[in-house]
């Protein structure tokens, strides 16, 4: 059933041409940046991108910064909105469901489809900002700096590149995890994708405001930039533990309301 | 006649929507070998019933089985050798056809690899789109369509057809195509359960009928008792008023040239008229068509709202 719904997702263009347009703004950024040699002060800006003028090998993770806030979230949300709600659209949830494929392995299928999707895409952003960032800079491959100022060698670099995309793709978890549990009670994919934005606009509005500090830990949103730690030395790994253990967090709790929701449900589309 | 093998059973089967009773306790019965016309009006509930044989919606009270098993918890069993076709074909717009198939196909049971590609030529060549190409199913025209449906139900050589509106969208060649396919299966031993609220589709080709009115299933039986001969004769004559003479007490209506005469043997009739001098252009056996006895057990259309005080009667 996996299979199938990977052969679903992939074969549709509308999957690469969501990928595509994610990389468009890094490579934008990259552009500009060289054009015009003005980068922005360290501690300014997407986080990475003051360094990667001395070391275009840094680029990937100033791309995935960029990225991050707005743009990768939107491409998870319309993904993982449509899976069920856009089957139920198109009239094929009820062939699926008669034909018979069991709701809670749909359900699986749909989402483990959607983490493929968020893994392949970062990585795609990942891989795409490296060969922008050394055919456009400078690139030192034999090492790189940490933020915090010390060397960090090639292996070290890579693998917590490796980190970074995996944190990234967890941190995506809890959004897919939302579109997919609004998917599964509305028939209209938008809603479903909107829905899941809004609950990260208003996470991230709540976030900047002091008088919403006592929450402000168990915001999704919340730990999301902690990515950048892995390039602290040593790793700071407080913030990364803490933002892993919400995401679990949100992931099993929404989509165990999308389960008992789906199984229980008319499929009346 | 032979006591068959009962395929879908249903006892006492409700589905409530809130307050209004979609379905109304129906026991519906369908055995093996019949083409079993499903008829009502829109509205009258046929699709939540149609939808709950093959676990879609679950029922609020009552029992369904089909092929002898309890459903919705025995679909994974029973689903795989039920095809059906629900409220029209539904497709991923930008696959071929036999992308479709090859997909629906792989995602559930019973279904196997080795011989996916074989079937969905042979269902392809059955509903007449043996020559399609791989344009994606977003350029089919309707009949197309519901030709791919149909081709998407026959996939697995299902014991069990559930049709609804199967030939929705097609032209007049394309529904007596379908016609002459579904009457084939089921002479091989297909069991068809054909929901439609076309009257005709259904007298020609159900052997047995369900009418269903507002939930309520008000009517079920053999095609053949229902439409038997009535005891009365049909006669066509350019003179009623001499006919009547001879055949005095006899005629029960008139309508034109028409009289409809209480008598089993039309020849008995005719040679009653013939000798008395009285023209006779036409002598049928008295039967009631299956819209006479659908509106007579069917109450009014069920997408009418009546004003509150007017409505019709339950």
């Amino acid at each position: 059933m996996i299979v199938v719904e990977l052969r679903k997702l992939f074969r549709r263009p509308r999957t690469w041409v969501t990928i595509a347009v994610l990389n468009l703004l890094p490579i934008i950024v990259a552009v500009l940046l060289v054009l015009t040699d003005l980068a922005p002060r360290p501690g300014q800006g997407p986080a990475f991108l003051s360094a990667v003028l001395t070391n275009g090998a840094l680029f990937p993770l100033a791309a995935l910064a960029i990225v991050l806030p707005l743009f990768l979230p939107i491409a998870v949300a319309v993904i993982a909105g449509d899976s069920v709600a856009g089957e139920a659209q198109a009239g094929t949830l009820r062939y699926l469901i008669a034909r018979p494929v069991g709701r809670t392995r749909l359900l699986v299928a749909k989402l483990l489809a959607v983490l493929v999707f968020v893994l392949v895409t970062v990585v795609v952003v990942a891989v795409v900002g490296y060969l922008v960032g050394v055919t456009l800079f400078e690139a030192e491959p034999a090492a790189g700096t940490s933020v915090s100022g010390t060397t960090l060698t090639v292996q070290e670099l890579l693998v917590r590149t490796g980190y970074a995309v995996g944190y990234v793709t967890v941190s995506m978890c809890g959004v897919a995890a939302f579109a997919l549990c609004f998917s599964t009670f509305t028939d209209s994919p938008l809603a479903a994708a909107l829905g899941a934005l809004a609950v990260l606009v208003a996470s991230s509005l709540l976030f900047t405001l002091d008088a919403a500090s006592p929450i402000a830990p168990y915001l999704p949103t919340r730990y999301w930039l902690a990515f950048v730690d892995f390039f602290r030395d040593p790793i700071l790994w407080r913030d990364i533990v803490r933002g892993l253990a919400l995401q679990g967090v949100y992931v099993v709790v929404l989509l165990g309301v999308a389960w008992a929701n789906f199984t229980t449900k008319d499929v009346t589309s | 006649m032979t006591e068959r093998d009962a395929v879908i059973t249903t006892r006492g089967l409700v589905k409530r929507y809130g307050r209004t009773r979609a379905v109304d306790g129906i026991d519906l019965d369908v055995r093996s070998g019949d083409v079993y016309g499903f008829l009502g009006a829109n509205g009258s509930g046929k699709t939540t019933t149609v939808r709950m044989l093959l676990g879609l919606v679950l029922p609020t009270q009552g029992e369904v089985e089909v092929l002898g098993r309890r459903m919705p918890r025995g679909g994974r069993e029973v689903l795989p050798r039920v095809g059906a076709l629900i409220e029209g074909p539904a497709f991923a717009g930008h696959l071929s056809g036999r992308e479709n198939l090859s997909l629906l196909d792989a995602s559930g049971p019973g279904g196997t690899r080795r011989t996916r590609r074989r079937r969905i030529g042979d269902v392809l060549e059955q509903v007449g789109l043996g020559g399609v190409d791989r344009r994606p199913v977003r350029a089919y025209s309707l009949g197309m369509r519901q030709r791919l449906g149909l081709a998407g139900a026959l996939l697995r050589r299902p014991e069990l057809l559930v049709l609804d509106e199967p030939t929705n969208g097609l032209d007049p060649q394309g529904i007596a195509e379908i016609r002459d396919l579904l009457l084939e299966l089921h002479r091989v031993g297909t069991t068809v359960f054909l929901s439609s609220h076309l009257l005709a589709e259904i007298e020609q080709m159900a052997t047995r009928v369900g009418v269903l009115d507002r939930g309520r299933l008000v009517l079920q039986e053999e095609l053949a008792v229902l439409t038997a001969p009535t005891g009365a004769t049909v006669v066509t004559t350019p003179d009623p008023a001499a006919a009547r003479a001879v055949l005095d007490g006899r005629v029960l209506t008139e309508d034109g040239h028409r009289l409809l005469v209480t008598a089993a043997d039309p020849a008995e009739v005719n040679a009653r008229l013939v000798a008395a001098g009285v023209p006779v252009t036409g002598l049928a056996v008295h039967r009631p068509t299956l819209e006479e006895v659908v509106l007579a057990a069917a109450s009014t259309s069920a997408d009418r709202v009546e004003r509150p005080g007017q409505g019709a009667p339950r």
